[in-house]
């Protein structure tokens, strides 16, 4: 391959006026983050909450909570970035009034966080329910039987234990979202894909932005999953053994 | 009174009659050694007596207080029977003391300083006041079933319950547990225990039960139980002349 790659492209600058490609690309890394970020608090909030509610005894909360799962992990993420960017505001017309005088890329922020939000909170729900059903039927019963109600076993034995097993999983959870966020794209926002993909399209140094945008995932992502192996350290239980041998 | 008062107690899994029409009484300071083959009830039958087995008939009193009444707040009652399980079930992300503060700080709302020399107390009763700071997973089997007796009598309980406390452990542990049992029975605690050490039996017990599918085929004295075996019924007799093989 005779490509000539030209690394210089990220110091030229941007059509737009006063700034180079490669601060366009950070403003890009910096729209990836913010919004991965909170769409992260939002996905283990939620994701706790109903993977919770999945597994507490009687009918009606288990049946809300798989309805939430089964909703937001079985429409196509690209589907539900549509709708709650283009869909939503036509059928709340205040919301669509109010956007119209507001900054769109607010709109795009708030829907991208929001539906990458509920979109992972699916997936964590899924991961902390199997986390609770891996603990023994004992736990839940050794918590009743010093007299901690169904909410105090819940928040003092159950969570406790299943939140750290399902740290590994989580932090997989974590990069996918990461890598969700370029999504946004589609609706507008300027986030890291988007920008490597502008310079792309002005310079034909695709490469070049492709390459870098890369780069900046995988460090991303590498240091995502330290972060998550510095939190599995900090909570590891001594002397336990995952499964406890049984 | 009777401390633990049973009449005519069924319960079904689906089709499957678990309990079927159990009528017993414990009385206070009685020690119950419940035995029988694997499957025929005994587990059920003493989760009964704290609820932690809902049943379709009968009635279930602890210290004149109806299990299955409407009214009966049973977090209450759980909280003045105590129980043991088979595989310890102690908490396993808390030290061997916050294991026995929990329930006092959460149910009986003792205050920390409280909780903790009562706890202080029992392990050092229990023979592990030194391991108050380890982890379960850092103790031995025997070591942890003697942390979940004192765990259950932090609470102060009229009634305790053992489901097989020495089945899970290596042989050389069983007696560090019985003794802690016998010390116990000795001081005149309420028990119902479950298990196949008949030479516990032959110590303390007040009475035996003997279940098969779901009956209760024998409630006799200790005496009774051991020194005319003829007179007891073929599956009774069968069932002794193999555990006592061992
Ligand atoms: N949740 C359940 N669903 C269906 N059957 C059960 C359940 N729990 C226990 N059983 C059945 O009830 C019977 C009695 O169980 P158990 O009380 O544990 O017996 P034991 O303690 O005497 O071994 C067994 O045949 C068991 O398979
Ligand atoms: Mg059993």
């Amino acid at each position: 391959m005779n490509y000539h790659w030209n690394w210089g492209v990220f110091l030229q600058e941007a059509p737009e006026g006063g700034v180079r490609y490669w601060e366009l690309l950070v403003a890009g890394l910096g729209w990836t983050l913010a919004v991965s970020c909170l769409a992260w608090v939002i996905a283990l909030a939620a994701g706790v909450l109903v993977g919770t509610l999945r597994t507490v005894p009687g009918r009606l909360l288990p049946g809300l909570a798989a309805a939430w799962v089964e909703l937001f992990r079985n429409v196509p993420l690209l589907v539900q970035m549509f709708l709650w960017y283009f869909v939503l505001p036509e059928l709340l017309p205040p919301l669509k009034r109010l956007l119209a005088d507001a900054d769109p890329t607010t709109a795009q922020f708030a829907a991208a966080v929001l539906c990458l939000g509920l979109f992972t909170s699916a997936r964590i729900a899924e991961q902390v329910r199997a986390g609770i059903r891996s603990l023994p039927r004992g736990q839940r019963e050794a918590a009743a039987a010093v007299g901690l109600t169904t909410a105090q076993a819940y928040r003092h034995v159950l969570l406790p234990m299943a939140l750290r097993i399902v740290v590994p999983p989580l932090t997989s959870e974590a990069m996918n979202l990461i890598k969700n966020s370029s999504v946004a794209l589609t609706i507008g926002l300027a986030e890291l894909t988007f920008r490597a993909r502008e310079l792309g399209e002005y310079t034909f140094s695709y490469f070049e932005a492709f390459t870098a945008a890369t780069l900046i995932y995988v460090a991303i992502a590498m240091s995502a999953n330290r972060a998550m192996a510095w939190i599995e350290r900090r909570v590891a239980v001594p002397g336990y053994i995952a499964g406890g041998g049984r | 009174m009777a401390m633990i008062e049973m009449r005519g107690v069924s319960k079904w899994f689906g089709d499957f009659r678990v309990l079927d029409g159990c009528t017993t009484r414990v009385e206070k300071g009685d020690v119950v050694v419940v035995c029988g083959p694997s499957g025929s009830g005994k587990s059920t039958l003493i989760k009964t007596v704290n609820g932690l087995e809902p049943f379709q008939e009968g009635e279930v009193r602890v210290d004149g207080v109806s299990v299955a009444a409407r009214g009966t707040d049973l977090t209450r009652l759980r909280s003045r029977v105590g129980m043991v399980f088979q595989h310890f079930e102690l908490f396993p992300h808390l030290t061997v003391l916050r294991n026995l503060t929990l329930a006092q700080e959460r149910v009986l709302r003792r205050s920390r300083a409280e909780a903790d020399a009562k706890a202080l107390a029992l392990l050092e009763r229990v023979g592990l006041r030194d391991q108050a700071a380890k982890h379960p997973g850092q103790l031995s089997g025997g070591q942890q079933q003697r942390v979940a007796i004192a765990r259950a009598l932090s609470m102060d309980p009229v009634v305790m319950l053992f489901d097989e406390p020495t089945s899970a452990l290596d042989p050389e542990m069983v007696s560090e547990v019985l003794d802690v049992m016998v010390g116990l029975a000795r001081e005149g605690m309420t028990m119902m225990v479950v298990t196949h050490e008949m030479g516990f039996a032959r110590q303390v017990a007040s009475r035996v039960i003997f279940m098969d599918q779901g009956r209760i085929v024998e409630d006799v004295a200790k005496d009774a139980f051991f020194g005319a075996p003829q007179e007891r019924s073929p599956r009774a007799q069968q069932f002794l002349s193999k555990v006592l093989a061992h």
